[in-house]
């Protein structure tokens, strides 16, 4: 039979020689290897304080996108929360009132939006289904809290930062399909 | 009533200073098992490409007193069906029977203070070497009550493992040792050293008894490849499986300060003790004077004993766990005939030196 790679070792089961009974050399043999890896680069590093680069198209926790002008993108029409396999979005919608035209882009707004992250499956089919271009996955991940209540993020702690008020903010948390690579499904 | 003082004649002198050592030594031992528990970690991790502790302090230093905290304040549970007294007596004993073999290694050199000749041995008696087998031997009945006492066939066969392999490997141990004893004609430790300091390190005069002898003190500390008795994976941890909160750290302790010490008997009988290599004593005592050179023989000791440390652990972590009817072929069928036929060529070897090698 053909191997599927050529990595197949055949076991040796012939009787061992006086040298490989005395068990000792094959000690030494061992002892060096662990030595050797003794002085290796380590694998692992130190989480909190370093974090591994992420690839472009990682898919972490959710943000709700503001325009250039401060004024929130989210219409609450719903495909998110249809779109979303772990069900995970609820939103209630609400009518912009005049004089709120600062806060919302359009007529209609998200007056509660809220997504389960202990339902999420960080599947990005939210962001894919967004007409309005307002739901974007980050590289923030792992979200920890004490309570369960705590995994319900709303809005307030989605929104990204106003560009009036804090315009570093808002470009560094800005998601946006120009950033992120052609040619990976994500161009509309 | 008992004609003045003649019962109660104290040297009071020589009272303070053997307590002082014995604090010193003791605590020492403790604050360096405590940090081979650190070490054990780190030397695993760095081993498998990994970091170790490092969250506790600068590079995790303080991670043993967080360790040791947490043991303290785990709850101590004694099992119902357990024998009480002998459930306490068990870590008591692990503890004690480790710590009482410090009591007669040289640490050093004779020290001058305040014009008395303080030796940094504890005890130098004539029957060092007696003393610490028979404290090692003892310190089978720590494991053996534990286990018995926890009333658990988990614990049960840790200790019985414990008990057969620590009798079964003290013969060879033994055997190694008589041949070292013919060269060496003496059974004080501080002699030892001192031919040995005079003379070569006795490793090179006897190595096949050397590494019976380490084989043996890996066997006779529990460590991996011989740690049958604890056995995580198969005996749930063995004789400690019942313990817990600080009586367990006792026998976790035990096993480091057995590791220490074990390192410091194999210094002083093969590697020359507190001899410090490749200088004259003599020279450098006329230098910089008899106390400081103490004071560096310790530290020598200490680095070689480290050493022995950083290889118990560096053997733990390469070489996995015998399996018990391997255990007892290479304790009887292998290292009991290799160390007669050492113990037979050595006496052999001194014979034909005092017949000035004729044959």
């Amino acid at each position: 039979m053909q191997a599927l790679t050529n990595r197949v070792k055949q076991v040796d089961r012939s009787k061992m020689s006086v040298w490989e009974r005395m068990y000792l050399p094959a000690v030494f043999k061992g002892m060096a290897i662990t030595l050797k890896h003794f002085f290796k680069k380590k694998a692992t590093i130190n989480y909190p304080e370093q974090v591994r680069p992420f690839s472009p198209v990682f898919r972490g926790v959710q943000i709700l996108n503001r325009d250039e002008e401060g004024r929130e993108n989210c219409t609450a029409c719903g495909l998110c929360a249809l779109a979303c396999p772990a069900e995970a979005i609820t939103m209630e919608c609400a009518e912009r009132k005049p004089g709120e035209e600062h806060l919302y882009r359009e007529e209609k707004y998200a007056a509660k939006y809220e997504i389960n992250m202990l339902r999420c499956i960080f599947c990005g089919l939210c962001e894919d289904a967004c007409p309005k271009d307002a739901v974007y996955l980050t590289e923030t991940f792992a979200p920890s809290n004490f309570h369960r209540k705590g995994f319900i993020y709303g809005k307030e702690d989605m929104l990204i930062p106003d560009p009036k008020t804090d315009p570093e903010g808002f470009a560094r948390a800005k998601g946006s399909r120009i950033t992120q690579p052609q040619g990976h499904g994500n161009e509309r | 009533m008992f004609q003045g003082q003649v019962f109660l004649n104290v040297d009071w002198a020589l009272f303070t200073e053997k307590l002082i050592l014995i604090v010193v030594v003791v605590s020492v031992s403790l604050v360096v098992a405590m940090y081979s528990t650190y070490a054990e970690r780190k030397v695993a991790a760095f081993m498998q490409d990994r970091r170790g502790p490092n969250r506790a302090g600068p590079f995790g230093i303080l991670q043993p007193l967080a360790d040791g905290l947490k043991l303290f304040f785990k709850e101590e549970i004694v099992p119902t069906f357990s024998s009480r007294f002998l459930f306490i007596l068990g870590p008591i004993l692990a503890m004690l029977t480790a710590i009482m073999v410090s009591a007669v290694i040289p640490w050093g050199d004779n020290m001058h203070i305040l014009g008395r000749n303080v030796s940094l041995q504890i005890a130098d008696i004539n029957i060092g070497i007696l003393y610490i087998f028979g404290v090692v031997s003892l310190g089978v009945y720590g494991i053996m009550i534990g286990g018995w006492a926890s009333n658990n066939k988990f614990s049960l066969l840790g200790a019985m493992r414990a008990a057969s392999q620590i009798i079964s490997y003290e013969l060879a141990l033994g055997i190694a040792l008589i041949a070292l004893l013919m060269l060496t004609g003496t059974l004080s430790l501080k002699e030892m050293v001192g031919q040995q300091k005079d003379g070569t390190w006795y490793i090179f005069k006897q190595p096949l008894g050397f590494l019976i002898f380490l084989i043996c003190a890996f066997a006779e500390t529990n460590r991996t490849p011989f740690d049958l008795p604890e056995a995580e994976n198969e005996l749930m941890g063995g004789y400690h499986a019942e313990y817990s909160s600080m009586k367990l750290g006792f026998y976790l302790f035990s096993e480091y300060v057995n590791m220490f010490l074990s390192g410091a008997v194999m210094t002083t009988l093969y590697f020359g003790g507190y001899d410090i290599p490749f200088v004259n004593d003599a020279n450098l005592i006329h230098t910089i004077g008899t106390n400081w050179v103490a004071i560096i023989e310790g530290a020598v000791l200490f680095i070689k004993i480290s050493f022995f440390i950083f290889l118990f652990m560096w053997v733990r972590w390469t070489v996995p766990r015998f399996r018990y009817d391997q255990l007892m072929n290479l304790g009887w069928k292998i290292l009991l005939p290799l160390s007669l036929l050492n113990m037979l060529v050595t006496g052999a070897l001194i014979l034909l030196k005092q017949n000035h090698w004729h044959f």
